[in-house]
C-alpha cells in the first residue's frame, strides 16, 4: 500500500485549437495522500476541467509526470488508462452519467463486467455498494423511476464497488437542490471517514468546505491552497 | 473462460439495445432475413432437384454403355454429327463377334406404334425390338410370365413382353399371358409382363412392348438407326469395354487412323456430368443474387449501426470512463450488429426451410434441406454482422472518453 495517492510534478497541457495554442494547465504541482479530502476551486477557465481529466485519467498530460498510487501514468494508452480508469479511479459526474435503459443494481455492476468478475460475485459486490448508500431497496428500478439524489448516490455506488484508490466528483451536488445535495455531500463525508480518498471539484464555497483542503485554481496554476474551518451544516 | 463470460455480456447488452429498437432492428434485419430466406429456399430447391434428377439419371444404370449415331451430350457441330452412318444391325452383328468383355449386350430398335388387343386400341406405345439379354441391359424384369429367351430371337417368334400401361389399358383385370396382340398389325402373343418402372423425366416407361428385334423388320418400314447396349458386372471395367466398343467399330467402319470416331458411346456419367454442369452455373447465378441481398442488408445494418454509435456516444463515454477499453467497446458494438444480423439469419433459416418444404411439395419433390444450406444461411447473415459491424463499432471504439462524456 502506497501512502501517497496522487503526485503530480509540473503537469502542463496543452491544447490546439485551429491556429490558437491554449496553455490550460501551467505546471501543476500536487500531492494528495491516502484518506485526503480535497477540493478543487476556481472560476471557469481556471483549469480545474483538465485537472480533473488528467486525475481521472481520462486524457494525458502534455508535459510533466503523474503518478498514481505508485504508478507513472502520464504516458500510457487509451487501454492502459481505461484499466487504470476501472481499478484506481471511482467517478461521480455532476449529470450522474447513468445508463438509462439499465437497473440501478446493473449501473453498479458496470466497472465490474469490465474487470471480468463473475457474474454472480458482480451481483453480490453492486448490492454491498447500493447498501453503503442506503439504496439497496431501489436496486431494480431504471435511473427514470429515482429521484436526482437517488441517482446520484446510485452513481456514488458504481464508484465504489472496484475499491478504488480515490473517488473523483465533479460538482456532484451542481443538479441537486441544496437538501439533497447536503444528503450526498453526507454521504461523502461519511465515505472520507471510512478511510476514502476523495477529490472534489466545485465552484461552490459551502461544498469545497466539507473537504479538508481546498486548493485553489486559476490560470491552469494552483493559486493557493487552505485548510478549511470545521464545517458547519446548512 | 472469462472471454466466454464477458461475451455473454456483450450479447446481453446486445439483446436489450435491440429490445429497445424494436421496429428499428426489425426493418434493419428484413434485408438479411430475405436474403438468407431466398439463398435457402433457392438451394433447397436445387438440391432437391438434383437429387430427383441424378435419382432418375440412376435409372440408366452405370454400368452400362450404349453405342448409337449420336452422342447424348452434343457439344460439336450438330450437321457434322448428323452425317454419320447410323449403326446398323449388321454393325451389331460383327460387334457380337469381337467384343468380349461386355457380360451383356443388346441391340435396341425403336418404334412408336398403336397396340390392338381385339378391339381395344393403345396408341403412341413405345416398341422396343432387342434380344434376350435386354432383362440386363434395360433392367427388363418380368412381374408376370417370362422374358423372350435366345431361341425365340434366334427363330424370330412373335412374342411379346408388355409394360404395366398396356397391361391395363388393353387387358384391365384380364390375363394378358398367352394373349395376342396387334403390333402394326403384326400378331404377338403375349409371354411377359414387366415390372412396374415408373417415369424418367415424366415419360411413362410403362408405357412399352418388347419383341425379339429379329421380328421387328415386320412392324417398322423404314431403317433407321439402332442402339446397342452394353453391361459390364462392374464398373471398373467400363473404360476397357469403351476401348473395345471404338476398337471394333473403328475396324468394322475401316477408319483410318487420325480420322475421328464418327459413332458415339454413351454412358450414365455423360449426363450427370453435364447437368452437374448446368447447375453449376445456376448455384453460380443463385449465390451472386444473394451475395447482393446480404451486401444491400450489410449496408443497411452499417448504416443503422452508424446512427446507433452517434446516439449513444454518451453511453460509450460512461462505458470508457469506468474502464471499458476499446476491444470491449468494439466488441459489444461488434455483437450487436451479429445479433440483429443473426437474427434475421435465424428467421430466414426457418422460412426458407418451411417456404422450400411447401414449394417443393406443390411441384411433387420431397425437399432435401442439407445442414450444409443451413449453415451457409446462418454463416453468411453472421459475416454480414460482422463486417458491417466493424466500422461503426471501430468508430465507437476510437471516441475519446471526455468528448463523448460531454456530448448532449
Amino acid at each position: 500500500m502506497n501512502d501517497v495517492i496522487i503526485k503530480t510534478e509540473k503537469l502542463h497541457k496543452v491544447y490546439i485549437l485551429g491556429k490558437t495554442r491554449v496553455h490550460a494547465l501551467r505546471g501543476i504541482d500536487l500531492q494528495v495522500n491516502r484518506g485526503d479530502y480535497v477540493a478543487i476551486m476556481g472560476p471557469s477557465g481556471s483549469g480545474k476541467s483538465t485537472l480533473m481529466n488528467i486525475l481521472g485519467c481520462l486524457d494525458v498530460p502534455t508535459a510533466g509526470r503523474y503518478w498514481l498510487n505508485g504508478k507513472d501514468v502520464s504516458g500510457l494508452s487509451d487501454d492502459e488508462l481505461a484499466r487504470i480508469r476501472n481499478k484506481e479511479i471511482g467517478f461521480v459526474f455532476q449529470t450522474f452519467n447513468l445508463l438509462p435503459r439499465m437497473s440501478a443494481l446493473h449501473n453498479v455492476e458496470l466497472p465490474l463486467i469490465y474487470n471480468g468478475t463473475p457474474a454472480s460475485r458482480r451481483r453480490e459486490i453492486a448490492m454491498e455498494a447500493l447498501e453503503q448508500v442506503g439504496l439497496a431497496d431501489r436496486a431494480h428500478h431504471k435511473p427514470n423511476e429515482l429521484s436526482g439524489g437517488q441517482r446520484q448516490r446510485v452513481a456514488i455506488a458504481r464508484a465504489l464497488v472496484n475499491h478504488p484508490a480515490m473517488i473523483l466528483a465533479d460538482e456532484p451536488t451542481g443538479n441537486l437542490d441544496s437538501k439533497t445535495g447536503a444528503e450526498i455531500m453526507n454521504i461523502f463525508d461519511g465515505l472520507n471517514e471510512r478511510g476514502n480518498t476523495i477529490i472534489l471539484v466545485t465552484h461552490e464555497d459551502f461544498i469545497a468546505r466539507h473537504a479538508r483542503r481546498i486548493i485553489h485554481l486559476r490560470d491552469g496554476k494552483i493559486e493557493s491552497e487552505e485548510i478549511p474551518q470545521q464545517v458547519m451544516e446548512p | 473462460m472469462k472471454r466466454l463470460a464477458q461475451l455473454q455480456e456483450y450479447l446481453r447488452f446486445a439483446l436489450d439495445s435491440l429490445r429497445t429498437n424494436k421496429v428499428r432492428s426489425a426493418l434493419t434485419t428484413l434485408g438479411i432475413f430475405l436474403g438468407v430466406t431466398a439463398i435457402i429456399v433457392i438451394f433447397t430447391a436445387i438440391q432437391s432437384i438434383n437429387r430427383y434428377v441424378e435419382g432418375e439419371f440412376s435409372g440408366i444404370g452405370s454400368t452400362t454403355l450404349y453405342l448409337s449415331k449420336f452422342p447424348w451430350v452434343i457439344t460439336g457441330n450438330y450437321w457434322e454429327l448428323r452425317n454419320r452412318p447410323e449403326v446398323t444391325l449388321d454393325e451389331y452383328k460383327k460387334l457380337k463377334k469381337m467384343v468380349h468383355l461386355a457380360r451383356w449386350m443388346s441391340p435396341q430398335l425403336e418404334a412408336v406404334r398403336t397396340i390392338q388387343y381385339h378391339n381395344k386400341y393403345l396408341e403412341q406405345v413405345l416398341t422396343l425390338g432387342c434380344n434376350e439379354q435386354y432383362v440386363y441391359t434395360g433392367n427388363a424384369e418380368t412381374s408376370l410370365g417370362r422374358f423372350f429367351t435366345e431361341m425365340e430371337v434366334y427363330r424370330a417368334h412373335p412374342v411379346a413382353v408388355i409394360g404395366q400401361t398396356v397391361r391395363e389399358e388393353l387387358f384391365g383385370r384380364e390375363n394378358p399371358l398367352g394373349k395376342r396382340i396387334k403390333i402394326n398389325g403384326h400378331s404377338h402373343r403375349v409371354i411377359g409382363v414387366l415390372k412396374k418402372m415408373g417415369n424418367f423425366f415424366g415419360f411413362n416407361m410403362d408405357n412399352r412392348v418388347i419383341i425379339p428385334y429379329t421380328t421387328f423388320r415386320g412392324i417398322s418400314f423404314h431403317r433407321r438407326g439402332i442402339t446397342v447396349a452394353f453391361r459390364v458386372e462392374d464398373a471398373a471395367q467400363l473404360d476397357d469395354l469403351r476401348e473395345e466398343i471404338r476398337g471394333a467399330m473403328r475396324r468394322i467402319r475401316k477408319i483410318p487412323p487420325g480420322k475421328p470416331d464418327n459413332f458415339a458411346i454413351n454412358q450414365q456419367s455423360m449426363l450427370t456430368d453435364f447437368y452437374r454442369k448446368l447447375t453449376g452455373t445456376s448455384y453460380l447465378i443463385v449465390f451472386i443474387i444473394a451475395a447482393v441481398s446480404l451486401v444491400v442488408g450489410g449496408i443497411g445494418i452499417m448504416n443503422i449501426m452508424l446512427v446507433s454509435v452517434t446516439e449513444r456516444t454518451r453511453e460509450i463515454g460512461i462505458r470508457k470512463a469506468v474502464g471499458a477499453t476499446r476491444n470491449q467497446i468494439l466488441l459489444q458494438f461488434l455483437s450487436e450488429s451479429v445479433a440483429i444480423s443473426s437474427l434475421g439469419g435465424i428467421l430466414g433459416v426457418v422460412v426458407g426451410v418451411l417456404l422450400a418444404q411447401v414449394l417443393l411439395q406443390a411441384i411433387k419433390l420431397s425437399a432435401a434441406v442439407s445442414p450444409a444450406t443451413i449453415l451457409i444461411g446462418f454463416g453468411f447473415s453472421t459475416l454480414v454482422g460482422i463486417v458491417s459491424g466493424i466500422y461503426p463499432a471501430g468508430k465507437a471504439a476510437r471516441l475519446n472518453p471526455i468528448d463523448a462524456l460531454r456530448y448532449e
